[in-house]
């Protein structure tokens, strides 16, 4: 049976008092691609930043193993959780070396971290040639692969990407989700995907959640997700919630 | 000569203030306005400390870089759960209350009247007297204080600190507990100015409250803007740039009466043209 990695059980969340999340929960399994899909201000990024502790929890929880947990964000990549912010977030000023040496920061073990990043260049092959480069000099496919091989130095069980896709063209997004797959299928590392781009994510994700003004809308098997015409109508804003 | 030396001694002084204020506001992206308090705590602990106890001057300007560095612990702590705006708001009321104390503890600083006949240092048997040997002891000083801001800066302790400055939520999802950087610092910081604050005090033999008020914070502000955030050399720079100024334009031929007054401006617009035009300063990485 696929065990719970990390999940929100009811998780409600205010920003001076508007709801951004009302009573949602998320799980993410063990080896398992989740897409976390919905319009601009549906709460996707939120129900990500609820789970590092970057969001203020009102009520529900936090799981992780199924037990619960009070996150807090330099806390939870010690367990095993890897987060890469929306909007790259690389530091410019760093070089592409020192961006992967910061995301080995809790590896204590130097030598580990001198063959994750090896392992990261592996896996990303324009990184090596740009290693001494400052990241903030890297095209915007190169600095989320920057962002994505970052999150990956701690080897985690569970990885969260929130708009991976953001800006960058449509040739480099598809780059970017094949190496996505490909990550889950060898290193079988869960993923969780906020994500706008609905025809890039689909075919990779296993599962998917669909939200729309801070509630879960539908959640299951991604292919089925996809087959309704429930997204189209939650994305053109003609859906209408039954209860 | 002796004119020079006497500059450039001055240069190094506020040289090694520049380059602690640097590790604070250019490498980390805090914009402390408290450098001149603790400027003021190494002048004046090491003064009372040379003049009361009968202190030599490397010891009482170590005791007074530890107390610099004990109340930037205390004060660090209180700062590093600031960020942005408020983190200056709260060091500037730092710098005035430390002012306050300087200026109506009487007992202890003599208050207004400030401290006079502080005494020189003392190599063995011999008394560093005159400007070019007081101008070798600073650079001494400086080139230790420039190493060591190096070594931090050039090491994953400096390249935490930088990584506060671009984004330090961002630092903190890889398990970084960045109120420690920012503490630790603070606090090296703090005993970089103690350093200069003791050499100034037993340079000029005077010191007075009016010397580490936050105008005087604002002015290293300045320096390093100058020469440019998060670079060593343009500390340095910014420094001697913001000392040989005023006496360059002694020699504009400007009446004595409001040569003082046009520093200030000439100071002002330069300030106002260099963010218009070069942000960075002259050799920043970096810009506010």
């Amino acid at each position: 049976m696929q065990k719970n990695l990390l999940e929100t059980q009811h998780v409600s969340v205010q920003y001076g008092g508007v709801n951004a999340l009302d009573d949602v929960s998320v799980v993410i399994g063990e080896g398992e691609i989740v897409a976390l899909m919905g319009p601009n201000g549906a709460g996707k990024s939120t129900v990500i930043k609820s789970m590092f502790g970057l969001a203020p929890i009102a009520s529900g929880e936090v799981l992780l193993h199924g037990e619960p947990y009070v996150p807090i964000p330099h806390n939870i990549v010690h367990k095993s959780v890897s987060y890469v912010p929306q909007g790259r977030r690389v530091f410019t000023h760093l070089s592409v070396e020192e961006n992967l040496e910061i995301g080995g920061y809790i590896v204590k073990d130097k030598s580990l971290v001198k063959d994750r990043i090896a392992a990261a260049y592996d896996l990303f092959p324009d990184l090596k040639a740009k290693r001494d480069k400052y990241s903030g000099t890297l095209s915007g496919g190169q600095q989320q692969m920057l962002a994505i091989a970052r999150g990956l130095m701690t080897d985690p069980k569970v990885l969260l990407l929130d708009e991976p896709s953001l800006g960058l063209a449509p040739k480099i997004v598809k780059e970017v989700f094949e190496l996505v797959s490909k990550i889950n299928e060898e290193r079988h590392t869960a993923i969780l995907i906020v994500e706008h781009n609905l025809q890039s994510l689909l075919p990779i994700a296993h599962r998917a959640y669909v939200l729309d003004h801070g509630k879960v809308i539908i959640e299951g098997d991604a292919q089925k997700v996809a087959s309704g015409d429930i997204l189209e109508r939650i994305f053109m804003g003609t859906y209408k919630p039954t209860h | 000569m002796d004119y020079i030396f006497h500059l450039t001694t001055l240069s190094s002084i506020f040289a090694i203030l520049a380059i602690g204020l640097n590790l604070v506001m250019g490498y980390t992206g805090l914009l402390s306005v408290a450098h001149a308090a603790f400027y003021g705590i190494g002048a004046y602990a090491s003064a009372i400390l040379m003049r009361s106890q009968g202190m030599n001057f490397f010891v009482a300007m170590g005791l007074g870089v530890l107390l610099s560095m004990g109340v930037a612990l205390l004060i660090g702590l209180v700062l590093s759960r600031f960020d942005g705006d408020y983190y200056a708001l709260a060091s500037l009321g730092f710098n005035v209350i430390v002012f306050g104390i300087m200026l109506n503890w009487e007992e202890l600083t003599r208050g207004p009247l400030g401290i006079p006949g502080i005494g020189k240092p003392k190599l063995g048997d011999h008394t560093i007297f005159s400007n070019m040997e007081y101008f070798f002891f600073t650079l001494f000083f400086l080139i230790i204080i420039y190493l060591l801001a190096r070594l931090i800066t050039r090491s994953s302790f400096g390249r935490t600190l930088k990584g506060i400055r671009e984004d330090e939520t961002a630092l903190q999802v890889f398990g970084y507990k960045t109120v420690y950087f920012k503490l630790a610092v603070f606090v090296i910081a703090a005993g970089m100015a103690a350093v200069a604050g003791s050499l100034y005090g037993s340079y000029i033999t005077y010191i007075d409250p009016k010397t580490f008020i936050v105008m005087e914070s604002i002015m290293i502000i300045s320096m390093i803007i100058l020469g440019g955030l998060a670079n060593n050399r343009g500390a340095v720079i910014g420094a001697t740039f913001f000392v040989l100024l005023p006496e360059l334009l002694r020699f504009a031929g400007f009446p004595p009466d409001i040569a003082a007054h046009m520093r200030q401006i000439v100071y002002g617009v330069l300030l106002i043209l260099l963010m218009m035009y070069r942000p960075q300063g002259l050799f920043g990485e970096y810009k506010l």
